[in-house]
């Protein structure tokens, strides 16, 4: 009798204790991004429906991993989003912090993420800071830097006979940032720019600036700022015959949900650069498809980085066996080879930059488009050591 | 050729006529406000989230509904209308007797609320509204392209201020209107339905706001923080022109629309404040407002 009850106990151990051991790497991710304001599009509860397809996909579960997704709204404010992310670290007991769009609060992030040593991952800020002045160990900055799009759309356009160029400027520091970096690009390819203007922001009315533009004679105008007022000053543009014209539209800064929400009778001939486009291929269509049944849009490129860095991430955390190191994980994504089903071929740079191409897209005619989501053609792609910028050498961490 | 400033005359022409069609949205706008505040005395913050429900409702019109933008152009002002008559029955109504201040914060949460709303089933990035067919295209005047759609806002908003600045100041009605702001317990001791006819006032000043949100459709972007981005220049407008004085507003919003695209060729980044500047300035030398009656 002792005896069975001696083996039922061992076997009843040995039944339970199987699972207990498949589930013993622990992982809690924290998507933070705007859920309320002008980001909560592009960004916002797609990127936590993005973030949890990852973790299905992923088979977590069956990996022995028992992985837990929390969210919050920084409101795009430093400050509030500080706060988060020292309480995820401090008590909630979060591993890594995906997506952060407004680049204020993802610099904030970072540098708290790095005294935690939990890992970063960085889908919706555009700031090159992230990977140059501010770079930090635990910083993986996957999706597109302000640096990449200018590269894509400025040298694309420049070399595609658009010499002279005119900027209008969202006028404060991510606007003329952005417009600096593409103006080097414009004069790099042999371009010249011959104006620009700097628009109050935020701003509803374009038409005179517009018309500033069209007076410069330039080829292409630039339009060096974001979300609401770039779909305005396009919407302008259209209405005032500037594109009919031939003069050509640069946005510097959008997502398909900003094409989308213009439509192409509006924004056609529009060039533009992201990192991905639901319609690629076979894969991202299918990936999409399910995307756009669990959240009702159409993935941007930033709910697509969301996804692919959280399944490089999860890798990394398998082979290592624990999330709790967060410089080693990202040591780990650097010394991995990522071949990804949204981003193809993903490495990881020694400074956290992650490089894959990017593709110059053109949005299409109402005549090409086939239905509401039919947005782009691809006009080109761009390797990504050619898009992004070279690494700096104080942030090459692979010496330190 | 003569320039002024470095700035050649086509160029100015040009802004001259787009600082009126940007203007026309001012004086709509800022027309509403000073009938609701003239006629009933209450500041009405919401005006901006009406305006903006009012281009909402014809993107809805047409997308649930099929209706086009001319029904929407009558259609969604009467929807605002009814709305606004509802929150005058239901709210307003009760703060009468009490400090401005009162329909002040009431108007001001109400518009947080019809903004949350929206862009909580809506989303932030805005909607498509296509420009109607038969106003699609432009005209070339030599100095500058003229789309024909901005044409047509000018000559509809002319219109609508026209008409209500007659109504108000040359008919028997408005003269009732009028009588009823300064004596409501006389006026209603002759008959006049006193309580209906403010109603009434409301629901109208509100539609203003919803046409004129119509008429912004096709050209802003329909989104939910399209009202929250110009009220306050609106409420600048109505300073200005003197609160509660029907002219003032309509004469203001025109003028202001001109100095403010003047702004934008000779100091583009002074044009966000310059109405401000100037409302600053009239305060300090005419507290009551250019067209204003003394206080």
């Amino acid at each position: 009798m002792t005896k069975n009850l001696v083996i039922s106990t061992a076997v009843f151990a040995a039944m339970t204790a199987a699972p207990a051991l498949a589930q013993d790497i622990s992982v809690k991710l924290g998507v933070l991004n705007d859920r309320s304001g002008v980001y909560a599009d592009l960004s916002g509860e797609g990127s936590v429906v993005a973030a949890r397809m990852a973790v299905e996909d992923f088979k977590a579960a069956e990996n022995g991993m028992n992985v837990e997704i929390i969210s919050a709204d920084h409101q795009n404010k430093p400050d509030i989003g500080s706060n988060i992310t020292r309480q995820w670290y401090d008590v909630d007991g979060v591993n890594a912090i995906l997506d952060v769009p407004t680049s204020s609060v993802a610099l904030a992030v970072a540098d708290i993420t790095a005294e935690n040593n939990g890992v970063f991952l960085i889908s919706g800020a555009g700031s090159t800071a992230l990977t140059r002045e501010q770079c930090r160990p635990t910083s993986v900055h996957w999706t597109y830097d302000t640096a990449s799009l200018a590269n894509g759309t400025g040298a694309a356009l420049t070399n595609a006979g658009g010499k002279k160029w005119f900027f209008m400027t969202a006028d404060y520091a991510f606007g003329h940032s952005l417009e600096e970096n593409t103006s080097a690009v414009v004069e790099a390819n042999g371009g010249e720019v011959v104006g620009q203007v700097n628009v109050p922001f935020p701003n509803q009315d374009f038409s005179s600036f517009l018309l500033q533009a069209q007076g410069s004679g330039a080829d292409v105008i630039g339009l060096a700022n974001a979300g609401g007022d770039t779909v305005n000053s396009i919407k302008q543009a259209s209405e005032f015959g500037i594109t009919q014209a031939g003069q050509k539209l640069a946005a510097l800064l959008m997502f398909t949900n900003d094409v989308h929400a213009l439509g192409v009778q509006t924004a056609q001939g529009l060039s533009l650069t992201e990192a991905f486009y639901w319609d690629q291929n076979d894969e991202t269509r299918a990936w999409s498809d399910r995307f756009m049944e669990a959240h009702g849009s159409m993935p941007n490129m930033v709910q697509a980085g969301v996804y692919s860095s959280t399944m490089a991430y999860l890798a990394a955390v398998k082979e290592l066996g624990s999330a709790e190191d967060g410089k080693a994980i990202v040591d780990k994504m650097k010394a991995m080879d990522i071949e990804d089903p949204l981003f193809g071929k993903v490495t990881v740079r020694a400074d956290g930059r992650a490089l894959h191409d990017m593709y110059l897209f053109e949005v299409k005619t109402p005549d090409e488009s086939t239905g509401e989501w039919d947005l782009y053609k691809e006009i080109s792609s761009i390797s990504g050591e050619e898009a992004f910028l070279p690494m700096l050498e104080e942030c090459d961490f692979s010496k330190k | 050729m003569f320039e002024l400033l470095g700035v050649p005359p086509q160029v100015l022409l040009g802004q001259l006529l787009l600082g009126l069609i940007n203007g026309s949205f001012y004086a709509v706008l800022s027309l509403g406000l000073a009938v609701i505040f003239g006629l009933l005395n209450i500041i009405n913050f919401a005006h901006g989230a009406l305006y903006m429900a009012g281009a909402f409702v014809a993107w809805m019109l047409l997308n649930y509904l099929g209706i086009g933008y001319w029904p929407a152009l009558f259609v969604a002002p009467l929807i605002v209308g009814v709305f606004g008559v509802v929150i005058e029955r239901t709210m307003l109504s009760r703060l009468y007797h009490l400090d401005h201040l009162y329909g002040l914060l009431l108007t001001f949460g109400l518009a947080l609320i019809i903004q949350g709303l929206f862009r909580n089933y809506y989303g932030i990035s805005g909607l498509p509204y296509q420009i109607p067919a038969v106003l699609s295209g432009g005209q070339n005047l030599g100095f500058m392209f003229l789309p024909n759609y901005r044409a047509w806002v000018v000559v509809a908003s002319v219109l609508v201020c026209f008409a209500t600045w007659f109504a108000i100041e040359k008919t028997r009605l408005g003269a009732y209107l009028r009588a009823a702001t300064e004596n409501p317990t006389l006026v209603g001791a002759f008959g006049v339905n006193v309580p209906l006819m403010v109603m009434l006032t409301y629901g109208f000043g509100v539609a203003l706001a919803g046409f004129a949100g119509v008429l912004a459709a096709p050209i802003y972007s329909v989104n939910p923080t399209m009202g929250e981005q110009l009220i306050i220049v609106v409420f600048a407008v109505v300073v200005i022109g003197g609160m509660g004085s029907i002219m003032g507003a309509i004469v203001t919003g025109y003028m202001l629309g001109i100095v403010e695209g003047l702004t934008r060729v000779f100091y583009p980044e002074g044009s966000a404040v310059v109405i401000f500047v100037i409302m600053a300035i009239v305060l300090m030398i005419k507290p009551e407002g250019l067209f204003g009656r003394t206080a």
